[in-house]
């Protein structure tokens, strides 16, 4: 009988191809489909940001320079890791990260939570040459961003883009993308205050490569770098991180 | 189906009876090693199941016998090693500077600790040496932009200067070229002038009369903050002129540039990302980096 069955199998090649496919996604149906259902796998953030134009546009930069390939973006559940980069990730800080670029190679430092870490400032400088400000980095320089205007014109379809993969942004944020990524980087603008209104009081306005006639790949990079970790405190509640010191006596 | 008993001559194996060209296929069993091997797997498999978390069930899962969880497991690592160190750890959030100070183990692991901090948090921008740079100022030197000694240092890390902090500390050097508050003699003159401060040389009989000039603008326009003696005034971050220690640059270049392009250096607070003691720590790292130096 079982050599019956396995000798029509094998005779029926679109079958048994058929068969080998579901073979072998059992794993993946096993470990990744019940995540889309079990509560527990995103968490709850209501205070959660989205990224704005410009932020989104330093991400798309990241992604295309391949910083990713050097850095990761995930604080593993571990002391070590915690106790030198900060609260370990959670789920929903990359809610909105199409793609995730958690990464799993490290030739530099986890970047999950360098936002505020450093200046706009120091950002410019070890972009453009690392070995400026650390002496012995093997980064590469990315002089040419400071030099490259940002494409502004098409952030509005980056939104709707996001949008369809769930990013509630709204209508008005789409229409005003563009005017958006300007505004965040000159202040004491009319464009910026619109930015802020739209994206919330936390939003960081700044002249990100201190010139503020223009708006450079540099300013949207470091934007992104800035925003690093802090759209949402959900990561700071109820860890370890804000754990009393015990008393020695006890 | 046509039965098959054959034996292959050589290994003693029965063959599947399959035969092409002259050439048959042996039926060879799974060896023993390997037979072990996942029967072994398998019932561990099972075991895991029944130890771990596992399986799905809608919204929810199985947590397993053993209750693993990784936030769990970090937390009480975390807690663990907090509670390792406690007893330093409590001893310096407790005590002044100058009990810390006099208390010589507790300033090993001062020392030991502060370093690895530095390194992981302050060296991108002072140094590895805590020296600086261009733009960044050497906290090995005892000459203070702002208040020195643990206390200063200490709030200096925790507030931050020019950072989104609500007390931050605030450093603005006017623009006074770009702004056009002087004219470019008068800030080519106040610029020899500075830079007479530190290089009595320059006061050549050919400069005189520029450095004479420069003072007078720098007695009426910079002495609010630098003071009439330039040696600079801790309130509001404005650093001693006739010393050798610069941020930017003791050059006559750079001394023009800083005047007619302003200047106003931004060191992120540490508030958030660092614990009160690991600031007191850091401060007293850097207090005792100075210790002994000019
Ligand atoms: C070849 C690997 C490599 C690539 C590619 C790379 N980096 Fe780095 N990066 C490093 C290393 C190594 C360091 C640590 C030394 C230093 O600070 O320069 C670092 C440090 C950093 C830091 C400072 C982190 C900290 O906490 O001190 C930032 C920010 C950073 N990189 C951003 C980027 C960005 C943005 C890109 C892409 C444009 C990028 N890196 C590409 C290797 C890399
Ligand atoms: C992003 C770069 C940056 C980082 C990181 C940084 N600093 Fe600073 N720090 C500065 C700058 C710039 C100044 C000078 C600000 C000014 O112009 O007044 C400064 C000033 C200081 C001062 C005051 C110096 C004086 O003379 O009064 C102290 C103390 C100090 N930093 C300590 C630290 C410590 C400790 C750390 C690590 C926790 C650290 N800094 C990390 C940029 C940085
Ligand atoms: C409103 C107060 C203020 C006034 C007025 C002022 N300064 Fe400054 N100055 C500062 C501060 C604050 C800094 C430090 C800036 C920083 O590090 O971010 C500074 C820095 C400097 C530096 C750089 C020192 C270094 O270590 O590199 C020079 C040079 C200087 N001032 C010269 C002048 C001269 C010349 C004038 C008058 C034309 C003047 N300043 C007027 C506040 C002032």
């Amino acid at each position: 009988m079982p050599e019956l069955f396995h000798r029509k199998l094998e005779r029926t090649a679109i079958g048994f191809t058929l068969a080998i496919i579901a073979a072998a996604s059992v794993g993946g149906i096993v470990e990744i489909a019940p995540l889309f259902t079990i509560d527990e796998t995103v968490e709850e953030a209501p205070d959660l940001r989205l990224y704005t134009p410009l932020e989104l546009a330093g991400r798309n930069i990241y992604v295309r320079e391949g910083c990713y390939a050097c850095h990761s973006q995930m604080i593993r559940t571990l002391r070590d890791e915690v106790e030198r980069y900060g609260p370990y990730s959670l789920a929903v800080e990359s809610k909105y990260d199409h793609p995730m670029l958690w990464g799993s190679k490290r030739t530099g430092p986890d970047l999950a939570r360098v936002g505020g870490k450093y200046s706009d400032f120091w950002h410019v400088a070890h972009l453009t040459n690392p070995r400026d400000v650390v002496p012995e980095s093997n980064m590469p320089a990315y002089r040419f961003l400071a030099r490259a205007t940002l494409d502004t014109s098409d952030l509005g379809v980056h939104l709707e883009a996001q949008r369809a993969v769930g990013v509630p942004y709204t209508d008005e944020m789409v229409e005003n993308a563009s005017r958006d990524a300007f505004g965040q980087a000159t202040p004491d603008t009319e464009p910026a205050s619109g930015v802020v209104e739209r994206y919330g009081e936390a939003t960081q306005v700044s002249a990100f490569d201190g010139v503020t006639t223009r708006v450079t790949e540099m300013d949207a990079l470091v934007a992104y770098l800035q925003v690093l970790g802090r759209l949402t405190g959900a990561a700071f509640e109820n860890t370890a991180a804000s754990e009393e010191t015990p008393d020695p006596q006890q | 189906m046509e039965e098959v008993e054959e034996r292959d001559p050589v290994s003693g194996h029965l063959t599947t009876g399959h035969e092409w060209n002259g050439i048959k296929e042996l039926d060879t069993p799974v060896p023993r090693g390997v037979l072990m091997f996942l029967i072994v797997t398998h019932v561990f498999a099972l075991l895991w199941w029944f130890l771990m978390p596992t399986w799905p069930l809608g919204t929810t899962y199985t947590r397993g016998l053993l209750g693993t969880d990784q936030w769990q497991t970090v937390e009480r690592n975390l807690v663990e090693a907090a509670a390792e160190r406690s007893a330093w750890v409590k001893a310096i959030e407790t005590g002044s500077f100058d009990e810390i100070r006099a208390n010589e183990p507790l300033m090993r692991v001062v020392q030991g600790t502060g370093r690895q901090l530095f390194g992981d948090n302050c060296a991108a921008c002072h140094g590895t040496d805590g020296k600086g740079g261009s733009n960044y100022p050497d906290l090995t030197d005892d000459d203070w932009l702002w208040a020195g000694g643990p206390e200063g240092i200490a709030e200096t890390m925790r507030i931050g200067i020019n950072s989104p902090h609500p007390e931050s500390r605030v450093a603005q050097m006017p623009a006074f070229g770009r702004d056009d508050m002087l004219d470019r003699a008068q800030v080519s003159s106040v610029a020899s002038y500075v830079f007479s401060l530190s290089n009595p040389d320059y006061s050549t009989a050919r400069n005189v009369e520029a450095i004479a000039a420069g003072r007078e603008v720098f007695m009426t326009t910079c002495a609010a903050c630098h003071k009439e003696d330039a040696r600079g005034d801790p309130e509001v971050g404005a650093p001693n002129l006739t010393d050798p220690y610069w941020v930017y640059g003791g050059d006559l270049q750079t001394i023009v540039s800083t005047v007619h392009g302003g200047r106003s250096g931004h060191m992120p607070t540490w508030d958030e990302r660092l614990t009160a003691a690991e600031i007191k720590i850091l401060a007293l790292y850097v207090d005792s980096m100075s210790a002994g130096n000019p």
